[in-house]
């Protein structure tokens, strides 16, 4: 069976209650919409989310919140996501909260085999309590695990049949990293391009780190916070 | 008179060198390259993945996948590049961005930062904050020099939960420069009109 798919159904084959699933996305930026979506119809509970901030402003992966579906978070930030807060307020949901680039590394070290690292970040921090220090010539370095999931679900601007990726401007950001790091990585793409289209230089992602591909042509694509800049006088 | 937003954002951009690679914080430091001066080149990154970040765009010009780390919509200048959140943090805590600029609630003598928590306030979480102060080669603070309801920011030790130990190399505020060196803060400069008195009276160190 090739990697391609034709129904959200089928690209969220096998997810089911308690699984753990990575989402790409920066806030609302990059989101695999229709993958999004489709778990909140599809409905499995009990679910790990590791993602950036667990959805923004109602939208996003609010709605996995709202639809009661998760049990566990990994995140890095909750700035003013309403529905976070509240569920974190009501204990319904287990929050952890990690600095942006150990979440980051800690995903990659789990797609590059690597069981563990030393970080400087946090160290001095309550990110560190409970962790082991260790000096490196003359600094202090927290040892922080590989995070792991059974699932990714990640957005990207271009994939072929065998799932090699281009991604788009700051729609990138996670994503490539999840991909690495679950064991069954379905990509939601703008576009789907033969074999040999993606020139291999500029490849942003090798098909080896995708098992699935749904190409989905419509995305919202919403703005967090939309800001400009007035046009000069007369240009 | 104390330094306004706009000088405060002056005085930060004399900081930074030609050529620099900076992170700019939510807040004050996004003020900044309004005022570099004429000619001075800097490439500002963002932690969702870019280096080479360009102003807000044009009206009607917003593209909803370039965005920066603060989520509000953004332009890339020429020579700008876009990748994944492992290279940016690599770029971060390996020591390849020049200057952090950040905001903080508290800025401890010992170069202590609190910038994240706020005991039992509602929590905003961590982003990017820890891993730029502590990978960051240069740490710019500027911040309002008390908080609103009139309590020091500048401190001998910070009681807000850190973001990192002993990073802050110089701290910005409306009544001018000031770099912690251990048990005090050293004054660099005092703002047009301020007196050292009324520092002294509004710091919660001492002043070197």
């Amino acid at each position: 069976m090739g990697k391609v798919r034709e129904s959200v159904e089928q690209a969220l084959e096998g997810i089911e209650d308690g699984a753990s699933i990575m989402v790409g996305g920066f806030g609302l930026c990059g989101n695999a919409e229709a993958l999004i979506r489709g778990v909140v119809e599809k409905a499995p509970k009990e679910l790990t989310l590791i993602s950036n901030n667990a959805g923004n402003l109602g939208k996003g992966l609010a709605a996995w919140l709202n639809a009661g579906l998760i049990r566990k978070i990994f995140c890095t930030y909750v700035g003013n996501n309403e529905d976070l807060h509240r569920m974190m307020a009501d204990g319904t949901v287990d929050v952890t909260i990690l600095p942006q680039g150990t979440f980051v590394e800690r995903m990659r070290a789990a797609g590059a085999g690597i069981p563990a690292f030393f970080t400087p970040t946090g160290v001095g921090t309550v990110v560190a309590e409970g962790k082991e220090i260790r000096e490196f010539d003359g600094r202090e370095y927290v040892l922080e695990e590989a995070l792991h999931a059974d699932f990714a679900l990640i957005r990207a601007a271009e994939a072929d049949p065998f799932g090699n990726l281009r991604f788009y401007r700051t729609a990138r950001n996670f994503s490539p990293i999840m991909a690495t790091a679950a064991k069954t990585t379905v990509v939601e793409c703008d576009q789907l391009v033969g074999l040999g289209e993606i020139d291999p230089d500029d490849v942003h992602l090798p098909g080896a780190f995708v098992q699935r591909v749904l190409p989905v042509a419509e995305h919202e694509d919403a703005i967090e916070y939309r800001t400009t800049r007035p046009r000069p006088e007369g240009g | 008179m104390p330094f306004s937003k706009q000088d405060m954002a002056a005085r930060a951009a004399q900081e930074i060198e030609d050529g620099a690679i900076v992170n700019l914080g939510i807040g004050l430091p996004t003020l900044v390259p309004d005022y570099l001066p004429e000619g001075r080149e800097i490439w500002l990154q963002s932690e969702n993945g870019i280096l080479g970040m360009g102003p807000y765009p044009y009206e009607g010009e917003e593209d909803p996948q370039v965005i920066n780390a603060g989520k509000q919509t953004v332009t890339i200048v020429d020579g700008g590049s876009c990748f994944d959140s492992a290279t940016s943090f690599a770029m971060i805590r390996g020591g390849h961005v020049d200057l952090s600029i950040l905001g903080a609630m508290q800025i401890g003598a010992n170069g202590d930062i609190a910038n994240w928590a706020i005991p039992g306030g509602r929590t905003m979480g961590i982003g990017g904050a820890m891993d730029l102060a502590a990978g960051s080669k240069r740490i710019l603070v500027m911040s309002t020099h008390v908080t609103k309801k009139g309590k020091p920011k500048l401190l001998r030790r910070c009681s807000f939960p850190l973001t990192a130990v002993g990073v802050v190399d110089r701290v910005i505020t409306d009544l001018g420069v000031f770099d912690p060196v251990g048990e005090g803060f050293r004054v660099v400069e005092l703002a047009p009109g301020v007196e050292r008195a009324e520092v002294e009276a509004k710091t919660d160190a001492a002043l070197e």
